[in-house]
């Protein structure tokens, strides 16, 4: 059984790479079950949308350079 | 001074806290942010006179920027002056926020930050994410900015840095633990 600290390891992978279905699986059910983990994955989520949306920051374009 | 040339100095002015507090998060030093936005100008001013629309100019400025960043860092590691940590993490974000069971520790339990549009828009969050930010420790806080801010793949990040992807991952898992943390702390409360 997935445990929170587990958990908080595949909601970060996630964001690097597609998990395996037993991850996926494993993931969803504990976040079913721990609304404490439903709020850090949606956090997770929520700083890895902020580098186009720091204020000081601007969309970067891909590999460009032009100097 | 050409009109053109003018606009592009007073786009420029106006660019630039933005510019040199962007390159801070990333080179956390303020001697090496300074130059990459020196130099980022430099190469900007340059050509500036072939770009119409402001935004698109903005754009292509963080865009130099992000290179000559890149550059820097290079520089700091070949000086040894940025040791990117190995793979002996000598960090206690897991045991600090676990319990052994595996468990969040009760102090430590995410709360609801509300809807992510209008976190997103909240200034507070920012300064509290900025704080947050310098808060971390170096190594992670480059991993994490390298990903998050640069847009970089963690593939790219391996090469920048030397580190392997596993690692690199592991990083990246306990800077988004630490901030989430610390934005819970510092933001809401």
């Amino acid at each position: 059984m997935l445990m929170c600290r587990e958990a908080t390891g595949l909601m970060s992978l996630k964001l690097e790479k597609a998990l395996s279905l037993r991850e996926k699986i494993a993931l969803k059910v504990h976040l079913s079950i721990c609304p404490a983990c439903r709020h850090c994955v949606r956090q997770f989520d929520l700083l890895h949308k902020i580098g186009n949306r720091h204020p000081a920051s601007l969309r970067m374009p891909e590999r460009e350079q032009d100097d | 001074m050409t009109l053109t040339a003018t606009l592009a100095a007073a786009h420029f002015t106006q660019l630039r806290p933005r510019l040199v507090a962007f390159a801070r998060l990333q080179l956390r030093d303020a001697t090496a942010a300074e130059d990459a936005v020196q130099e980022t100008l430099l190469t900007a001013f340059e050509k500036s006179a072939t770009f119409e629309g402001r935004s698109e100019f903005e754009t292509w400025v963080f865009g130099i920027l992000k290179y000559k960043i890149l550059d820097q860092l290079r520089q700091q590691r070949r000086q040894g002056t940025w040791q990117p940590l190995d793979q002996n993490l000598d960090d206690d974000t897991l045991d600090r926020l676990f319990q052994s069971d595996g468990h969040w520790q009760n102090a430590a339990r995410p709360s609801h930050w509300g809807e992510p549009e209008q976190v997103l828009e909240n200034q507070r969050f920012w300064q509290v994410f900025d704080a947050c930010m310098i808060a971390l420790p170096d190594s992670i806080a480059r991993v994490f900015t390298l990903r998050e801010l640069m847009g970089l793949s963690t593939a790219d990040i391996c090469k920048e840095t030397g580190i392997t992807e596993t690692n690199c991952w592991v990083i990246l898992h306990r800077a988004r633990l630490r901030l989430r943390e610390c934005l819970d702390h510092g933001w809401l409360n």
